[in-house]
């Protein structure tokens, strides 16, 4: 599909950097005229893919996340969430509902869950040891 | 953290405030049980009146203080959640928990 706009970000895997990557991509999906319902979705989800960039691929090191953000034609929008961390051995299974590696109990394991209710697609390709690319794609409804 | 904590001898009234993600939700569940710790409360409920962003974080210091409530033999209960939150609520099947349908900031 052709891309209208695009816009790239790069930035530290600090979890203070959660509000401003699903605020900024927020911001740049704006100009499709969504509604406050698929702001919050969108928000939601770039929140969930961040965090897994901080907590799983990176541990809690400082390492750069890269967010590419893509308007297409008929209201599409493309989220990319990158990071170069240690990967995930079972895609399958990270995905399912309420798995989690964590153990206090504080997570809930339904980072990837929320992804898929708030988009309309969501792909996860990833090698272990170079790192995970998330798409989240969703189409806008308000301006049909 | 900006957070009002509002206490009786047997219930703890929990407003949160803000934006509820992996980077505040440590601060705030520390803040939540320091005090129910101490006051052993019967009912704890979490006001969400004043939170305008909540993602899986949320669902994990929901689920958090609820296992604490269990072990204090006390209940947990949820008000004034906003609709956009109670969509991620569902997931988890913490809508059960709330008394209140809707409240608070629809942002």
């Amino acid at each position: 599909m052709k891309v209208l706009n695009r816009m790239r970000l790069v930035f530290d895997s600090r979890s203070a950097n959660e509000g401003f990557a699903r605020t900024a991509v927020a911001a740049f999906v704006a100009q499709l005229d969504p509604t406050v319902e698929e702001v919050n979705d969108i928000r939601t989800a770039v929140s969930e893919a961040v965090t897994n960039c901080i907590v799983h691929a990176y541990q809690n090191e400082i390492q750069p996340i890269y967010i590419t953000a893509c308007l297409l034609q008929d209201n599409w929008v493309q989220i990319k969430i990158r990071d170069k961390g240690c990967g995930i051995p079972d895609v399958k299974k990270a995905m399912e509902p309420l798995y989690t590696t964590c153990t206090t109990g504080e997570r809930a394991g339904l980072g990837f869950a929320l992804m898929e209710s708030m988009s309309d697609r969501v792909k996860v390709r990833s090698t272990p040891g170079k790192g995970t690319t998330v798409t989240l794609e969703k189409r806008i409804h308000s301006r049909l | 953290m900006p957070m009002q904590i509002q206490t009786s001898e047997t219930e703890m009234v929990v407003h949160l405030t803000g934006e509820i993600d992996h980077h505040s939700a440590k601060g705030m569940r520390e803040e939540i049980d320091q005090v129910a710790q101490r006051l052993q409360p019967r009912r704890m409920i979490l006001d969400f009146g004043e939170i305008t962003f909540m993602d899986s974080s949320g669902i994990g210091l929901v689920l958090g203080r609820y296992s604490l409530m269990q072990s204090l033999g006390g209940d947990l209960e949820l008000t004034r959640v906003p609709g956009h939150i109670q969509k991620v609520m569902r997931m988890a099947g913490l809508d059960r928990l709330t008394t209140q349908e809707q409240g608070g900031n629809n942002r």
